[in-house]
């Protein structure tokens, strides 16, 4: 048997209590997530049906400011779509018309909701339905909320794999899934090491474009590879497919746990696992090492935003080192982060959703070595002299599996490193 | 409904909290589901500002809707009080908060709230950011200043700069100098800097300065009727604006003009003999209406450029903005539409843009070079070193900055000379540039906030159409000839070629066609 990570003597953070504080939350709503999504779906389109703030947002979040023209846009209320609903429906159909019409390339087109949408009850289901039917074969229409009054930032990827999972086609065959939007090259690791292990069929969601193969059945077992997955899960499970719960792969410890408890379900050997999992692990905890070396002994303190706060926590503590302080998270799914909990020593604040102000507070009282947080607060912390990562880094950066092990410590390293670099003083 | 693809201004409450935010002792808040909050990152990224804005959103989420969004509100309003004690406070509802009607408003004037709350009316589906920015402004002032005694000294005020303003911070500093040099001291500088007890205060001065009409013009004619105090016209970008400037200071305060020029080099540089290869360059001018109507004047009359077209995205301005156009002889172009901007820069091929951080993109894609005159802003935008636009040294930063994305003088000709050197040649690039300047297909991901983001890749569909209905087809050695002519011109070359031809009728092009075409368009 391999070795396999143990659970901490004094017990595991599952059944800690956890601080639930209602007041400001500092996060992005779930929009954010076209960002990526649309560079992971090839010949997919995101409409958004919002306000100028959405476009704005979309623009602004990220920074990512391509200016080609991307493959997402926002259709912005007006005063006269807010008027009278039918008029709204009639709108979106011309906006519709006029985008398809341009990018004959789109397959699959997302309407994605937003708070304004959702407010004036704007039925986007109904408006896919309709035009599923109106441009089938050759463009499938779904939709989505990506609004802020319904999710939180990587909740929007939740919320856009969960609307796929439903038309999604039958099948029997045995196979695996591996569900998340991964950067490529990560996703070729993780399906090339599995393959070794003689895994397979392995399919992804979602997959880079709408006419693959991908069907859905009682034969399908499916392994998450983002923590934020929890509306998928539950769709996937409605379809008859079976989970495989782990902790998420992170780091040499969390990669091998997640790979461990896929291979178990496909009867792969100790030796086989061992021949394929021996020499990256070794490259992973060596890179770890060395990355991790500023880090070991220091504090950390986690904001809430992606999401990923609990696994990376846990790799932190358990892999680099660290100490943590507090471990927000905008919400908590034991069935989806339970094995992470179960790794991460007690100690830590665990607290759910926010109120900025109070953990502000907390956090200048603690005076964290690192301070893990969003794109709003980390130059505020930085002047106050608080070393921060920006958390939506994490999010856009290649850091799952064994090879991206020690680029996953780096990133938290880095700003360590650079405040000790800078000598901005005289020299006396 | 209308599709969006980049936007060039945000919605109005991004406006009113640039206000607040370049103030001090103000605090705003903002009715707003959770995620408006990324505004923050606006300012504490681009604007690199090390405190985060004075704002605090009610974050309402869906169960809040059907519960009760209005105390929700309440008790953010009395718990950023407490916490933040501002001397005054705006209220107000960003997009989806303004459709639940919970009128902020009037709730806060319920609260016995011990300092002014002013409440905001900005209608988002309407509205955009430079009015949501004016609007407030306007809203502090009328609530807060009063008429008052002049002070002895001549004062005014420098109205209009707020947070995220592109290059607020320098011009405040420029003019606060060049204003001290003709005996007038500045008496508050609004909505930058300035506290609500400094607002109350502004009455004092004998003048407004209006520095940027986009976000303080309201202001500025409220002040003229209830504060008898006259505001200036003219913003002082460029030599002639400066000097035009100083004549109106000087006539509204009863002082002499005076402007020292000691180090006022734009004009020299201009006439040197090295400039001459800027005379007559095909400039297209793009960004909010007060810094394009600047930029035209000293392009046109400074650099000796050649505005071949203009336009604003804030309609506010485009009334100007057209008359200014008509008297250079060019249609302008008012939209906020960002692919309508790209084409007509396709349309003209100009041989530089002066534009915002978008038309810089387009540059980028299109090979042709760019230099940014107004907001949207960026990362870039806020240097590390002093960098105004108005007065003395504004001349000379523009005049450093616009000549910068250009190939220079004699590089033109080298170029030209030595096309085919594999080290200089065009695709390298201006030498000054480092590496390779115009890769036309590829887009860029952009600075900071976030690095590492997924690789963009180019979507955009450049391919060049000429005009006529008639296919036109490049012979083989044209098209040799026509890769001679240097990267900067090629697109200029081809399609004043094209045109040439489809206006004869003729369909393929030869060598003969491409110098017939370049003698007809020779100036």
């Amino acid at each position: 048997m391999t070795e396999l990570p143990r659970i901490p003597t004094g017990g595991g953070c599952r059944e800690e209590p956890i601080l639930k504080q209602r007041g400001q939350r500092e996060v992005f709503c779930g929009l954010t997530g076209i960002i990526w999504l649309h560079r992971k779906m090839q010949d997919a389109f995101f409409l958004v049906i919002g306000s100028r703030t959405c476009a704005h947002l979309l623009q602004s979040a990220a920074g990512v400011m391509i200016f080609a023209e991307p493959r997402f846009g926002t259709a912005i209320l007006e005063e006269t779509d807010l008027a009278g609903l039918a008029d709204a429906q009639t709108e979106l159909d011309k906006v519709v018309d006029q985008l398809l019409a341009r990018r004959t390339d789109i397959k699959q087109l997302f309407l994605v909701g937003s708070c304004p949408s959702e407010v004036i009850k704007l039925d986007l289901s109904r408006a896919a339905e309709r035009m599923t039917e109106k441009y089938a074969p050759s463009v499938r229409v779904l939709n989505f909320s990506g609004s802020g009054i319904e999710t939180t930032f990587t909740q929007g990827e939740d919320a856009c794999l969960a609307a796929m999972v439903p038309v999604l086609p039958k099948t029997d065959e045995k196979q695996l899934l591996l569900v998340g939007a991964l950067p490529d090259v990560v996703e070729e690791q993780a399906v090339s090491l599995l393959q070794q292990m003689g895994i397979g069929p392995i399919k992804v969601l979602p997959a880079p474009r709408a006419d693959s193969d991908l069907g859905i059945g009682e034969n399908t077992v499916f392994a998450l590879t983002q923590p934020f997955l929890g509306d998928t899960h539950a769709a996937l499970e409605r379809r008859g497919a079976h989970h495989i719960a782990a902790p998420f792969p992170f780091g040499e410890e969390g990669t091998t746990a997640w790979l461990r408890a896929v291979a178990d379900q496909f009867d792969v050997t100790d030796e086989t696992f061992a021949r394929v999992t021996d020499a990256p692990r070794a490259r992973a905890r060596k890179a770890i090492s060395q990355a991790s070396e500023s880090l070991r002994g220091k504090s950390v303190f986690f904001f809430p935003d992606s999401q990923l706060e609990i696994p990376l926590a846990r790799f932190l503590t358990r892999e680099c080192g660290m100490d943590a302080i507090e471990v927000g998270a905008p919400f908590i799914h034991k069935g989806i982060v339970g094995p992470d909990l179960d790794m991460l020593a007690k100690g830590p604040v665990l607290s759910e959703g926010q109120d900025v102000d109070l953990q502000l507070d907390r956090c200048r009282a603690a005076r964290p070595d690192l301070t893990v947080c969003g794109l709003g607060l980390a130059n505020p912390l930085e002047a106050d002299g608080l070393a921060t990562k920006w958390a939506i880094e994490l999010v856009f950066t290649p850091v799952h599996f064994y090879e991206q092990a020690g680029d996953l410590a780096g990133l938290f390293s880095r700003p360590m490193r650079r405040a000790g670099l800078l000598k901005l003083e005289a020299a006396e | 409904m209308k599709l969006t693809v980049w936007t060039y201004e945000g919605p109005p409450h991004v406006g009113a909290m640039r206000v607040a935010t370049g103030m001090k002792g103000l605090h705003y808040v903002l009715h707003a589901p959770q995620g408006d909050t990324y505004a923050d990152l606006l300012f504490t990224m681009i604007e690199r500002r090390d405190h985060r804005p004075p704002v605090t959103y009610t974050t309402f989420q869906a169960r809040d809707l059907g519960a009760d969004t209005a105390n929700l509100f309440k008790q953010s309003l009395q718990e950023a009080y407490d916490r933040f004690q501002p001397e005054a406070l705006i209220v107000g509802a960003s997009c989806t908060a303004e459709l639940i009607q919970d009128d902020p408003g009037g709730m806060s004037e319920t609260m016995g709230i011990p300092v002014p709350v002013i409440p905001l009316e900005l209608p988002s589906y309407q509205r955009k950011e430079n009015f949501g920015a004016d609007e407030t402004f306007f809203q502090i002032v009328r609530a807060l200043a009063k008429p008052m005694e002049k002070t002895k000294r001549i004062t005014c005020n420098l109205i209009g700069p707020t947070a995220l303003g592109f290059r607020h911070r320098d011009d405040i500093t420029e003019l606060t100098g060049l204003l001290s040099d003709m005996g007038i001291s500045v008496n508050a500088v609004a909505p930058m800097s300035s506290t609500p007890s400094d607002i109350a205060r502004l009455g004092q001065a004998h003048f407004n300065v209006l520095m940027y009409p986009e976000t303080a013009e309201t202001a500025a004619r409220w002040m003229e009727r209830e504060l008898d105090q006259p505001f200036t016209k003219t913003v002082p970008i460029g030599v002639g604006a400066t000097r035009d400037f100083v004549a109106e200071v000087a006539s509204i305060a009863g002082v002499a003009p005076y402007l020292d020029d000691s180090r006022l080099r734009l004009p020299w540089y201009s006439k040197s003999v090295d400039s001459t290869y800027l005379t007559g360059k095909r400039v297209f001018l793009f960004g909010d209406g007060t810094h394009v109507l600047a930029a035209a004047r000293v392009a046109r009359d400074e650099m000796g450029f050649e505005v071949v077209g203009l336009g604003c995205y804030n309609r506010e301005m485009a009334r100007s903005v057209r008359e200014m156009a008509r008297d250079y002889g060019v249609e302008a172009l008012i939209t906020d539409d960002y692919l309508e901007v790209e084409r007509r820069i396709e349309e003209l091929q100009p041989e530089m843009i002066l534009g915002t951080q978008m038309e810089r993109h387009i540059g980028k894609r299109l090979g042709i070079p760019c230099a940014v005159i107004s907001a949207p802003v960026h990362v870039q935008d806020f240097p590390a070193r002093y960098s105004p636009q108005m007065g003395v040294e504004g001349a000379n930063v523009i005049f450093d900055t616009w000549v910068h994305p250009l190939v220079m003088g004699l590089e033109e000709h080298l170029l030209h000379m030595f096309r085919d050197d594999f080290e200089f040649n065009d695709a390298a690039g201006a030498s000054h540039h480092g590496g390779h300047a115009p890769k036309p297909q590829t887009a860029e991901g952009g600075q900071p906030p976030a690095p590492a983001a997924p690789p963009p890749e180019f979507e955009g569909k450049m391919t060049a159409e000429s005009g006529s209905s008639v296919t036109i087809v490049w012979l083989e050695d044209a098209e040799r000839e026509l890769k001679k002519i240097p990267f900067f011109v090629r697109g200029k070359a081809r399609r004043n070629t094209e045109t040439f031809a489809s206006e004869r009728g003729v369909e393929e092009i030869s060598v003969d066609t491409l110098y017939e075409a370049k003698a007809h368009y020779a100036r």
